[in-house]
């Protein structure tokens, strides 16, 4: 230990800054989104059986399982070991590229699709302290404006796939996606800017300091929260906002023409976008990693309140993307106009309006 | 290392929209379109060593995410076959040269008016400072951004009109 700690008080700032930059990278990544990603996926399978009243998956039996006595046939029930066997199943499968694709964006694609959402997790607060070490990978002063420029070069995946599959569904599905993104974007950009008249700051950090000072954004900004959470399906072409993929009309949509892993990839974009979706969420109105009591509003002092923090906001984030996952079942498909109407007519005069009025209300509370 | 970031991305930016250009491998107008994409996003990269934090992403979020989204869904809408070698009109090269006269000439300016190992110096906003930048576009620039709002206003309304199948 006392080793450890010679080694790190021996470092310069910027090599302190870039061991912990990666580490932090790595942690996040492989160690929370990746395992989540996972499981959502189980969870989706489940919560859909439980709300259509059937059993859902239970059968994926591992061989170890017979040395585990009672744990095993729970589990299995459970259906834990599922997602192994689908991410094994991904890698197994076919690699098959049709022959009248667009070979170079049909290879990009997939991973265009992954990237921006990984990224805009990059500025996420996902916690306040551990030892010295600040719980986000980049704490930016833009931070909001950052991550919302990264999920609107989210589209390209789709966009690129839909183009470089050269049939007619994938096609359709691309064209849909670039509609649909750009325009609950500009729905979702406008809704946070209330948020940011009354916090002061594009910061997210600071964002969750303004909230553990008051009362929790979601019921100072009840409209912004209702806009934000409405284009978050959207966005993240969730159901009932699912159209890109619309699989009654468009076969798969734009990922009609992908197999293996590649279709993986997409699969692992969109829970990433999710996730990505809630932890805004979480830290824009919900509080990020504080809790209103028991003294876990103040930035941690020891290690043990720090671990405590991340799990307040790991928490918060899994529960909203359980309300993704439950909207999904029990919500029908938008038609096309519909969708359009819904956010151009609807969402973007009501998001204005909300801006209006929070500065008319700001005004009248602190004249100048 | 703030220098070594500069000239890769400066030479990213050059190379990245010289492919948009004038790509040798390939005329297809979605691979230009992507290739401005990634020209946006190297000049982004430029705007970060500059300080200019919310100038990055703005550039992001206004050129790389929306702007080019919608040149893509026009090119595929349109379903723009090869893009072929075409004369140029006399009206567009007077226009095109008018343009790069201008642009030329606020280059020349920026670059005599700067000295030598200084740098140039901050034209009324802190980089970073979202706060001075909005004050200085509503104070010092309030003229320009109204011309700027009004003429795209003039757009959107052109458009509209344009768009409307009968016109009475």
């Amino acid at each position: 230990m006392e080793a450890i700690k010679q080694f790190f008080s021996g470092l310069s700032w910027e090599q302190e800054f870039v061991i912990f930059t990666t580490l932090k990278v790595c942690i996040v990544l492989f160690g929370a989104v990746l395992p989540i990603v996972a499981y959502a996926v189980l969870v989706e399978r489940k919560v859909s059986a439980w709300i259509q009243d059937r059993v859902g998956p239970n059968r994926a039996t591992p061989f170890f399982v017979k040395y585990l006595p009672v744990v095993g046939p729970i589990l299995v029930r459970l259906g834990i070991f599922h997602p192994l066997a689908d991410g094994l199943k991904s890698f197994l499968k076919e690699d098959f590229t049709p022959a009248h694709v667009r070979k170079v964006y049909f290879w990009i694609a997939p991973a265009i699709a992954v990237v921006p959402a990984m990224l805009a997790l990059a500025v996420i607060p996902f916690g306040s302290k551990l030892g010295d070490q600040k719980m986000v990978i980049a704490d930016l002063n833009v931070g909001i404006l950052f991550t919302f420029g990264i999920i609107s070069l989210g589209v390209y995946g789709l966009v690129l796939a839909g183009y470089a599959s050269n049939s007619k569904f994938s096609f359709l599905g691309g064209i849909r996606s670039s509609a649909q993104m750009i325009s609950y974007e500009i729905a979702m950009g406008m809704s946070v800017i209330p948020i940011f008249m009354l916090v002061g700051d594009l910061n997210l950090s600071k964002v969750i300091a303004y909230q553990a000072d008051g009362a929790w954004l979601v019921f100072k900004q009840p409209i912004a929260f209702v806009i934000f959470l409405v284009a978050a399906f959207a966005e993240t072409n969730r159901l009932p906002f699912d159209l890109p993929e619309a699989e009654t009309e468009l076969v798969g949509g734009y990922h009609t023409e992908y197999s293996s892993m590649k279709f993986a990839l997409f699969f692992i974009g969109e829970y990433t976008a999710m996730i990505a979706a809630s932890a805004m969420m979480v830290v824009l109105f919900f509080g990020g990693w504080t809790l209103p009591f028991a003294g876990l509003n103040e930035s941690a002092t020891t290690f043990a309140m720090g671990l405590a923090h991340i799990g307040i906001f790991v928490s918060k984030m899994l529960f909203l993307m359980v309300v993704f996952i439950w909207v999904r079942w029990m919500l029908p498909r938008f038609r096309y106009d519909q969708l359009m109407d819904l956010g151009w007519r609807r969402f973007v005069p009501l998001a204005l309006v909300n801006i209006v009025l929070t500065a008319v209300v700001l005004w009248a509370l602190h004249p100048k | 290392m703030e220098n070594v970031l500069f000239y890769i991305f400066a030479a990213l930016t050059l190379l990245f929209a010289f492919l948009c250009v004038a790509n040798p491998f390939s005329r297809n107008p979605v691979t230009s379109a992507m290739f401005l994409v990634l020209t946006m996003i190297s000049m982004a990269g430029l705007f970060v060593l500059l300080q200019a934090f919310f100038l990055a992403a703005v550039q992001i979020l206004v050129y790389a995410g929306a702007v080019m989204v919608l040149f893509l869904f026009v090119i595929m809408l349109l379903d723009i076959k090869e893009e072929e070698r075409r004369r140029f009109s006399r009206f567009s090269i007077a226009l095109g040269g008018v343009s790069v006269i201008g642009l030329g000439f606020i280059l020349f300016k920026t670059i005599r008016e700067s000295k030598a190992g200084e740098g140039l110096k901050l034209v009324a906003v802190k980089g970073s400072d979202t706060a001075a930048l909005g004050k200085a576009l509503f104070t010092q620039y309030l003229l320009p951004f109204e011309i700027v709002s009004v003429l795209l206003l003039v757009a959107m309304v052109g458009v509209i009109l344009l768009s409307k199948k009968d016109l009475k």
